[in-house]
């Protein structure tokens, strides 16, 4: 389980938010909502340890993320604005690096399973830089196909540069994590349908709206 | 652990592999710079031998140089850095691994091609064992103390010139010693003390620099 307690975030001289608290359990979505600039991404960074919180902390299991860093980080899977694709690399042999640098087992034919799933199987053996920017995005979320054993994901803007179809893929993978106990934090900007037991959702732009009236 | 490292450092060979010119690079500028002396300074033997350590340290530590913005600035771009300080293993065994591409790629190439470009300065037998031994210890080093500097600069504008200034007054002892180890041995007091030192160093490196790298790392992503 992930807890926050009242998680404060200043970039520079502007305080985006503070006093953020929440609690997300087994089978849970927590949907990060609010405009441009509003402090979606440092937050999903704070809650991967990326970022450090300027107050307030975050606990996994009852305990302080960056006390154990590392047994956290074996728990959580982490999509970003970047997708984390080497370019002179082939779709596969990026999954392979990913998967092994995220303490994944999985065998080739695992690999091009999941890169099927997202329908970009036929690129398997193309360097990514010649891919478009939604193939590449396809190729990044593929990583959650073999990321089952990881509970938590967080995944920023998952759907951006996605047609219809992978829209509706990634929806049924989040939904299978979400069944199997997972779970979900993600960023969108899109109205998605994902079937889960909870739906919790943080809007920024209340929390700071909120924050100012006060 | 040793999985991880294995694994970085196969993805950063591959990687330096299907990017062949941006290696062919850095060793090219060794060859050149260190063949245009004898051309500039004129064919005085005893002249030659003389400055051939100096020579070819300078320039294999200017090579060396080059290369850091390669090391860690491209991973910054697309966000694999921010995938590996995830990564659920310890940093600094992933910077390790990063360290020892980047000295199989640009220091070693540097080492091999050291007794052959020291022939131009008709060095002799001994002298280039020397030299060669002193490279094989020192261009670790460099590796080692850039990845600090490389880390340090992440994302910061200019970090080119930012790396030189932070990275060479600790390049500078490198050099002194490793110049001066092939000094030694030509001037016959034997270069052991150098090289010891030298060694030294590098285990020094060895323990502090990867651990140093990987806390400068977790600052820029931040």
């Amino acid at each position: 389980m992930l807890e926050a307690r009242e998680l404060e975030c200043t970039r520079g001289e502007r305080r985006l938010f503070s006093g953020l608290s929440f609690r997300l359990g087994a089978g849970q979505l927590l949907r990060v909502a609010g405009a441009n600039g509003s402090g979606k991404t440092s937050l999903l960074r704070i809650m991967c340890g990326l970022l450090l919180p300027s107050a307030g902390e975050l606990r996994w299991r009852g305990r302080p993320i960056r006390a154990e860093r590392e047994e956290y980080c074996r728990n959580l899977v982490f999509i970003g604005h970047l997708n984390a694709l080497k370019d002179d690399l082939t779709a596969l042999e990026n999954l392979q690096v990913a998967a092994a640098l995220g303490g994944m087992t999985a065998d080739a034919g695992r690999m091009l399973a999941a890169l099927d799933r997202f329908g970009v199987a036929h690129c398997a053996e193309l360097p990514t830089k010649i891919l478009s920017q939604g193939q590449r995005r396809r190729v990044a979320l593929a990583r959650l196909a073999l990321s089952a054993a990881a509970p938590l994901w967080i995944l920023d803007e998952p759907f951006s540069a996605l047609d219809v179809g992978a829209v509706v893929e990634l929806e049924h993978l989040l939904a299978a994590h979400l069944a199997s106990g997972g779970m979900v934090v993600l960023t969108t900007h899109q109205e998605v349908q994902v079937v889960a037991h909870t739906v919790l959702r943080i809007d920024l732009d209340v929390h700071t709206a909120a924050l100012l009236a006060a | 652990m040793i999985r991880a490292l294995g694994w970085v450092l196969r993805r950063d060979l591959l990687l330096a592999f299907r990017r062949r010119g941006d290696v062919v690079n850095a060793l090219v500028f060794f060859i050149i710079v260190v063949s245009l002396f004898p051309l500039g300074v004129g064919p005085e033997a005893s002249q030659l031998r003389n400055m051939a350590p100096g020579v070819l340290w300078v320039a294999a530590l200017l090579a060396c140089m080059l290369s850091l913005a390669r090391l860690f600035a491209p991973d910054h771009q697309d966000g694999t850095l921010e995938q590996m300080l995830l990564a659920g293993e310890p940093l600094v065994v992933l910077v390790m691994g990063k360290v020892i591409a980047h000295w199989l790629v640009s220091g070693l190439p540097l080492v091999l091609m050291a007794p052959l470009l020291g022939l131009q300065f008709d060095l002799p037998g001994d002298a280039l064992a020397v030299l060669c031994v002193s490279l094989l210890i020192g261009t670790p080093l460099l590796s080692l103390i850039g990845a600090v500097a490389a880390a340090l600069t992440l994302g910061v504008r200019g970090s080119g010139v930012l790396v030189a200034l932070l990275v060479l007054p600790l390049y500078v002892p490198v050099l002194i010693f490793g110049a001066g180890s092939v000094g030694a041995t030509a001037a016959g007091t034997g270069a052991e003390a150098h090289l010891l030192l030298l060694g030294g160093f590098l285990a020094l490196a060895l323990v502090l620099a990867p651990w140093a790298s990987a806390a400068a790392l977790r600052i820029a992503m931040e």
